[in-house]
């Protein structure tokens, strides 16, 4: 049982982590270059386009989501276990959902580098 | 890319590094936070390295946005993972921690991914704001090559 809640909260962080990242991106797309528009229209038009975004609110709730989500699952299980297995998970996640919902281009390169990286952070946190 | 995008996509590395390094040297001061008494967590903030490791944190959630406003998420989140090395490389350096072969191993892992990516374009896909451009009267006439006008941001 214990089990099953470590990889449900485990589960949870990646699907929250990875749709709070989507959404932030999409904001941020929305909003467009934010060192351009900063020397357009100044610091106030950025923070304002950005804080007025639903997808960026949206975003920034999601990433508590995942947060809480990892204080749940460190209550049940080590965090060796919790924080590589949602960072590498998450890695490859991030790649599926950036191809489906922001229809970004992640050819045979992109691909390596999610699996090279999600498999770089599972070791490292061995 | 400019030099100023790569110094932005290092800050979205160093900060949040160096942010999560401070943290974890503030909460090691505070010590462990009950779950009784969680409210106790909101004073861990008048720890001077807690509140310097927000102040890095916010720095590279920052950076993070001013990224993401220009980059494919399948690019920056790659290409500032070098951030696991560095934490890697303070442990051994500045706290002298063993790092083991399979760390090694990791970092190597990592640092491929992160040269595999960096090789590519950062953009692939034309973003929401240049979508509503092309809608006005900014619009390119109708069978015009769109990779031309294109071209100039999905260069790396």
């Amino acid at each position: 049982m214990k089990h099953a809640y470590t990889w449900g909260a485990i589960l949870a962080i990646v699907l929250a982590s990875t749709t709070g990242d989507v959404l932030l991106s999409r904001a941020m797309k929305r909003v467009g270059d934010v060192g351009e528009l900063w020397r357009r229209a100044g610091l106030l038009t950025v923070a304002g386009r950005i804080l007025r975004s639903p997808s960026f609110l949206f975003g920034i709730f999601m990433m508590a989501v995942a947060f809480y989500s990892l204080l749940f699952a460190l209550s049940w299980a080590d965090v060796s276990l919790v924080a590589p297995a949602s960072a590498s998970l998450t890695f490859v996640a991030n790649a599926v959902a950036a191809r489906i919902f922001l229809h970004e281009r992640v050819d045979h390169r992109r691909w390596m580098a999610a699996l090279f990286v999600a498999g770089g952070v599972a070791l490292l946190a061995t | 890319m400019t030099l100023r995008k790569y110094l932005v996509l290092a800050g979205v590395t160093l900060f949040a590094a160096i942010g999560d390094s401070f943290l974890a040297r503030g909460m090691k001061q505070v010590g462990n936070v009950s779950l009784q008494r969680l409210p106790d967590i909101i004073l861990t903030i008048l720890n001077p390295w807690v509140a310097l490791g927000i102040l890095f944190l916010l720095g590279f959630f920052a950076a993070y946005m001013t990224a993401l406003s220009w980059a494919d998420l399948t690019y920056v989140l790659p290409a500032t993972s070098l951030g696991y090395v560095l934490l890697a490389l303070i442990a051994k350096f500045v706290l002298h921690e063993q790092v083991t072969t399979t760390r090694w191993l990791g970092i190597g892992l990592i640092s491929a991914g992160v040269g595999f990516v960096t090789q590519g374009p950062a953009l692939t896909h034309p973003p929401s704001y240049q979508d509503k451009a092309n809608d006005g009267a900014l619009a390119e006439p109708v069978g015009s090559p769109v990779g031309s006008s294109l071209g100039s941001r999905v260069k790396p």
